[in-house]
């Protein structure tokens, strides 16, 4: 993911000339300077008295491929409908390139949806369905032929362009809405749950050509999901929403390596979490004390004061197992394997702590281990090092 | 190798077997009885020849000839009844006033119907039951009763003559009653709902994710009505014409009620042959032509639609 179209994204990163990593370099949104290409400006809406989006405020730039991650209900479908111009905002102003579009009607907004359904015109040819928006251009027949076979072309279509949306299959048709909504060079793409409906193997497939594709064309995409392995891979960065509001905003790894509540650690990916009070805080790190683990040591935090009840989020992959005790005082608990989970490319352990508490452990299987060196109700000792702790306070 | 346990049942027993040809048989022998016999009857009866007076017509074929009956049979069957409907002007004028009358009335259930049914399918949801048994409801009065209430409608000093008065809006009557005028509303009044229930089902059916996609690519609302509704509701809007148009170029009772003596449609046309004529031969013929006239449109309808569905592939 690191590398992939690293060249065109520095295209976009106007604010920092003479990078080499593009992909770091490419943050518009930590340079003061940067003008938003979409603003949420305190946005509310409100479907029969229920909030669906809560006094959200957003900035979205130029180039950026956003995700709006968070459980169904919370919101991110009607944040993209909003945009569309579906639904009108009941408070608060949506700016694109700093232009109030409260007043501007759907058809006439230089943004374009792929749609969840996908919504193909069954009635249209493949061509028909990807030349309509230019149309309601007015274009050229000429231009639009050209466009049209361009974005076939772009989305291997070429072939399929005289049949009906009813003659292809599931992955033929999720192109054609991509090349539908494309063709138009908006200023913003929305893709509503765009892989939703593909099989596990497309989905996946299909997660690095959309990422292509954006840098390839280096348009604006909001893409709406359920899904945080869609949004970690494709987006440069992730919006977690819940109930209308936005939890956090920050890159895929930020959001895994330092969440900012104890929601969003446990939406995104798997964590334990282990509550305790804090004894001493200081720049090397931070002591707590837990009843379920005994003392811990995590990162340094800012907001965690001493005395204050904390939590201490730690990933499975971050800890380790073995059969004796290691020579550290903290960052190390005793326990009884209860179950495994074998995953092929990884097993995960539940460790039912002395106090209780199940930890979850996950492990690489590196080798081909056919016998387990930890088995169940084997007696084992967690340990993981303090930099892999994240102390919550929320 | 996996078997479908229920296919291999009923091809195993022959009773499953006669069962499901049985299922299917049943419509043929329906439509064979009820449809390909008495047409068949007509179509003999039409290339027979006049006779005063009742059946049989003659030829008649004698089984007990064997071939040779069946060819005297044949040689004795003649197409002077075809020759007549065409040189006397009085049946192609039946045919061609009842072609008019039926496209004038079809063209206007479509103009009134398409946005009625439209106006349904847009209702809210709660509101769509309702309407709908607004449509059917003159249904559950007498046909020939609602009729007849077009004719006080529409008589020298009826209902519309007098609002027309009352309101200024004419200083003489105007005569309606008897007029091609007064078969069309009266066609356009029965039918409506012939119109409305297929064109409404197909509406009603049509995904709004696919004019907010329309929007979406910048077609504005009045333009998508055009380029997504009426296209994806055309099949609805041609199941309506077909089922107003054929029986409005037969219809008897409307227009022997409300139009004048003048110009006969085939209908009654036909009802003269038959009934008062008693000219069984020409009136059957009348009948067979007026089948292919209205065969022939659906046919080339079909035909089109297969050729469309092959060109997709």
């Amino acid at each position: 993911m690191a590398n992939v179209g690293a060249d065109s994204k520095s295209s976009h990163s106007k604010s920092s000339p003479g990078s080499t990593s593009a992909r770091r370099t490419f943050a518009p949104w930590a340079d003061p300077a940067a003008r938003p290409a979409l603003r949420f400006d305190g946005v509310s809406k409100r479907f029969s008295g229920v909030s669906a989006v809560d006094n959200l405020s957003l900035d979205i730039f130029d180039g950026e491929f956003f995700a709006l991650l968070g459980p169904s209900g919370c919101g991110k479908t009607t944040l993209l409908r909003l945009i569309a111009g579906f639904e009108t905002p009941d408070a608060g102003r949506i700016l694109l390139d700093g232009e109030d579009i409260a007043g501007v009607p759907p058809h006439r907004r230089p943004v374009n949806m792929m749609f969840q359904s996908y919504a193909l015109f069954p009635h249209l040819s493949v061509e028909g369905n990807v030349a309509f928006g230019l149309k309601q251009d007015g274009l050229s027949k000429a231009e639009i032929g050209a466009r049209v076979a361009e974005a076939l072309a772009l989305l291997k279509l070429d072939r399929l362009g005289k049949r009906r949306p009813s003659q292809l299959s599931g992955g033929q048709r999720q192109r054609v809405a991509l090349a539908r909504a494309l063709v138009k060079r908006p200023r913003v793409l929305l893709l509503d749950e765009p892989l939703a409906a593909l099989d596990k193997k497309l989905r996946a497939q299909t997660q690095f050509e959309l990422m292509h594709l954006q840098e390839k064309l280096g348009l604006t995409f909001i893409i709406v999901t359920h899904d945080q392995e869609e949004a970690m891979t494709v987006a440069d960065r992730i919006g977690v929403m819940n109930d209308g509001r936005l939890v956090q905003v920050a890159t895929p790894p930020e959001i895994y390596e330092q969440p900012n509540s104890r929601w969003v650690a446990d939406f995104i990916g798997d964590v334990n979490l282990i509550e305790g009070t804090v004894t001493d805080a200081d720049a090397g790190g931070i002591a707590v004390m837990s009843q379920s683990a005994g003392k811990l040591r995590a990162a340094p935090s800012r907001e965690a004061k001493a005395g204050a009840t904390v939590w201490v989020a730690v990933r499975p992959e971050k800890l380790t197992l073995s059969h004796e005790r290691r020579a550290a005082e903290e960052n190390c608990a005793a326990g009884q394997v209860v179950d495994i989970g074998y995953l092929g490319d990884l097993s995960v352990y539940q460790v039912r702590l002395d106090s209780g508490v199940v930890m979850k452990v996950a492990l690489a299987n590196r080798s081909r281990l056919i016998e387990r060196p930890v088995g169940w109700d084997d007696r084992v000792w967690l340990s993981w090092p303090p930099a892999a702790g994240v102390v919550l306070t929320r | 190798m996996k078997r479908d346990p229920a296919a291999g049942m009923t091809a195993s027993t022959p009773h499953g077997v006669w069962g499901r040809r049985l299922v299917v048989l049943i419509p043929y022998f329906w439509l064979a009885a009820f449809f390909l016999v008495p047409f068949l009857i007509v179509l003999k009866l039409s290339l027979s020849e006049t006779a005063i007076a009742q059946p049989p017509y003659l030829p008649q074929f004698d089984p007990a000839a064997g071939l040779a009956g069946l060819k005297e049979f044949i040689g004795g069957l003649s197409l002077d009844n075809y020759r007549l409907l065409l040189s006397d002007w009085l049946y192609l004028s039946s045919y061609l006033h009842s072609l008019t009358v039926a496209l004038i009335s079809t063209a206007l259930l479509l103009l009134i119907g398409v946005p009625l049914a439209y106006g349904i399918a847009r209702a809210p949801r709660g509101l769509q039951p309702v309407l709908f048994v607004l449509v059917v409801l003159p249904f559950w009065t007498s046909f020939l009763i609602r009729i007849y209430a077009w004719m006080t409608i529409l008589q020298r000093y009826g209902l519309l003559n007098q609002a027309l008065l009352g309101l200024g809006l004419v200083g003489e009557p105007p005569v309606w009653l008897s007029t091609d005028t007064a078969v069309i509303i009266g066609m356009v009044y029965s039918y409506l709902p012939f119109m409305v229930l297929p064109i409404y089902a197909t509406l009603e059916k049509i995904d709004h994710a696919l004019l907010e996609a329309a929007a979406d690519l910048g077609c504005p609302r009045w333009k998508a009505f055009w380029l997504v509704t009426l296209p994806l509701a055309l099949p609805g809007v041609i199941a309506g014409a077909l089922l107003c148009f054929i029986p409005i170029v037969g219809e008897f009772v409307i227009p022997d009620l409300l139009g004048g003596s003048d110009r006969m449609m085939i209908g009654q046309t036909l009802w003269t042959e038959f009934f008062a004529n008693k000219d069984w031969p020409v009136a059957s013929a009348i009948a067979v032509v007026l089948l292919c006239l209205l065969v022939a449109p659906i046919v080339l309808y079909q035909q089109r639609q297969a050729r469309a569905l092959e060109a997709g592939r």
